[in-house]
């Protein structure tokens, strides 16, 4: 209480002596409050942070307790073997599943993103984009079993065949929404100081929004990416309408093909206990593969656009 | 597109030989910019009326009057931004030179290297470095010599005062630079399109008052190269920078004369009670 010190000695808060009383009398009271609020939220954020870390950590760990074993050479390489054999691995799984993370990104990344674009710095909000933005979010509310029977009913009947294509189709269904919403929300945090700068310099609207308003948002539209290869990672709902499984190792886009959570699914229900433990193995990876592409997207493509910038 | 424009000369000749020199606009003639009748609106709200002035080359006019007297919008007219605010309109010529900027057959991309902007704030752009901001109007719009650009970026650098400060890290990020700094890069970022007329709207009101004359001093000895619009609400600063001032009210050019004229003897008395800060 320093400051009422000072106080005294000026003239002016002399005059005013009663009011200032009584607002120090108030800020006194308050200031008591508030250390008890500030302490009281200090242990309720702390415990937040304890009760949503104890179980994913504990997860991670039962993960990597249990999965770690099943880990081989073998197990990451070879089909698997005869059931409940123990033998064989998740070679075609893992092959599969990066397969269909990279057809379903390759399809959703391009399609998100310049909707997102569109959204953002074209749509000016006219009509047309408020219904692209409503058909949008209840896209993402879609729960994915229904995204599956899409997928099923549109490219497995007519195609004849469960099939990649059909798989990677419908994971994008769920990606795209995703991608289009974050990038529309980070290309508009970019100040539009930035924009009217490019057309001082008479740069084009495409040259604006590539070279100046994208590349300042990219980590942005990058952390959706992300966010929605994560998301369809683990996606097992979907694929078992469209990509179906199968124990052998990709042979077409058009035919079937394995996926690690489809896998772990198969591993899960089969009453034997080494094809419990590869489960657990087959979960392991899937995690390392989403972090890995989530670390590691981001810093290859972080050096990647910084070099083509202009 | 991208590649017309790369070549100035050309375009310059082109431009010109379009000129029209009408007796009556001999007078004209000696100015750099004729503004000619120009009204703007946002929507239905009408921002300026009917402004006329006539700019002299290499000179520094000062735009002044009270916050949301069109300032801004009769700057933004003179290079044709204001045309992008949505619902914003204008009517009337602005003429460069002679040459009407809003001619349908105009390229407006040279009107954009003709006629540079800096803004209130500095905004170079975040992910480019110091080199990159200076070149991005060269490189953006399609220049590929790189010598070209090297030289421009040092040259324009020169010009605002900030290559002695940077030039051992060019490299660095544009938006690492303190504010005044940025603003200068800023500057250098439009002289590198070597305009002939450099529009700054309030330059310095994001600055301390170090970086603001370190500005105002740049301003001086930039008139040689470019032709200055200023706008500012600092009546000191339109005093110390500039040889003519023009003073705005609700959208209205009420007087616009030297300087010193302005300051000292204006002829309107709203001009009078705007300049002794009896209102504002
Ligand atoms: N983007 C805009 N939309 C609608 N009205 C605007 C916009 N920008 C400015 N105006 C209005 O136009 C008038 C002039 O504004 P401005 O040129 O920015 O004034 P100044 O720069 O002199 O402060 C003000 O009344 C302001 O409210
Ligand atoms: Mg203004």
């Amino acid at each position: 209480m320093i400051v009422m010190n000072s106080e005294k000695n000026n003239p002016k808060n002399n005059e005013n002596k009663q009011y200032t009383d009584k607002i120090n009398n108030y800020i006194k009271k308050k200031y008591k409050r508030r250390i008890i609020t500030n302490k009281l939220v200090t242990i309720l954020t702390i415990i937040s942070v304890v009760v949503a870390v104890i179980p994913l950590g504990s997860i991670l760990i039962e993960v990597i307790k249990n999965g770690s074993e099943a880990i081989s050479i073998e197990f990451l390489t070879q089909k698997p073997g005869a059931l409940g054999s123990g033998k064989g691995g998740i070679g075609p799984a893992i092959q599969g599943t990066l397969i269909i993370i990279g057809l379903s990104s390759a399809l959703s990344v391009p399609v998100g993103m310049l909707t997102g674009i569109y959204l953002s710095e074209y749509s000016k909000n006219n009509r047309f984009s408020t219904v692209v933005r409503f058909v949008n979010d209840v896209l993402t509310g879609l729960p994915s079993i229904v995204i599956g029977i899409v997928g099923y009913v549109t490219l497995v009947l007519t195609l004849g065949s469960y099939s990649v294509l059909a798989g990677a189709f419908s994971l994008s269904i769920i990606m795209i929404p995703i991608i289009v919403r974050v990038t529309e929300e980070t290309l508009k945090l970019v100040p539009n100081s930035l924009r009217e700068a490019g057309y001082s310099l008479g740069l084009s609207k495409t040259k604006i929004t590539l070279n100046i308003v994208l590349s300042t948002a990219k980590s942005g539209v990058l952390t959706g990416i992300v966010l929605a290869i994560s998301r369809i990672a683990g996606e097992t709902a979907p694929l078992i309408m469209t990509i179906l499984g199968t124990s052998l190792f990709f042979s077409s886009f058009t035919g079937p093909v394995d996926a690690l959570p489809l896998r772990i699914w198969r591993l899960a229900s089969q009453p034997y206990e080494s094809a419990h433990s590869f489960g657990w193995g087959a979960a392991l990876i899937l995690i390392v593969i989403v972090l890995f592409l989530g670390v590691g997207l981001r810093v290859l493509i972080r050096k990647n656009l910084a070099k083509v910038e202009m | 597109m991208a590649v017309e424009n790369l070549a100035p000369v050309e375009k310059k000749e082109q431009i010109e030989e379009s000129f029209v020199y009408l007796d009556d606009e001999i007078e004209k003639s000696h100015s750099k910019l004729v503004v000619k009748d120009v009204n703007g609106w946002f929507g239905s709200k009408q921002a300026l009326k009917s402004i006329n002035i006539n700019i002299k080359p290499n000179s520094v006019t000062a735009f002044i009057g009270p916050s949301g007297c069109g300032k801004t919008t009769l700057l933004r007219c003179l290079n044709r931004m204001h045309e992008m605010t949505t619902g914003a309109k204008i009517t009337g010529e602005v003429l460069l030179d002679g040459l009407n900027i809003y001619d349908k057959a105009i390229n407006p991309v040279i009107i954009k290297r003709r006629i540079g902007m800096v803004f209130q704030k500095p905004n170079p752009f975040p992910t480019m470095s110091i080199q990159d901001n200076v070149a991005a109007g060269l490189k953006l719009n399609g220049v590929r010599d790189r010598n070209l650009i090297q030289d421009i970026v040092e040259d324009s650098l020169k010009g605002a005062a900030l290559w002695n400060e940077v030039k051992d890290e060019l490299d660095k990020p544009g938006v690492s630079l303190s504010g005044g700094q940025q603003q200068r890069l800023c500057i250098a970022r439009a002289l590198a399109m070597q305009p002939e007329v450099l529009l700054m709207d309030e330059p310095t009101s994001a600055l301390d008052p170090l970086a603001s004359s370190k500005i105002e001093e740049l301003i001086s000895n930039l008139r040689e190269r470019v032709t200055i619009i200023i706008v500012t609400h600092n009546m000191q600063q339109a005093a110390r920078v500039s040889d003519f001032t023009a003073f705005m009210y609700l959208g209205e050019l009420i007087e616009y004369g030297a300087t010193n004229q302005i300051f000292k003897n204006p002829k309107k008395d709203l001009t009078e009670r705007y300049i002794s800060g009896k209102f504002g």
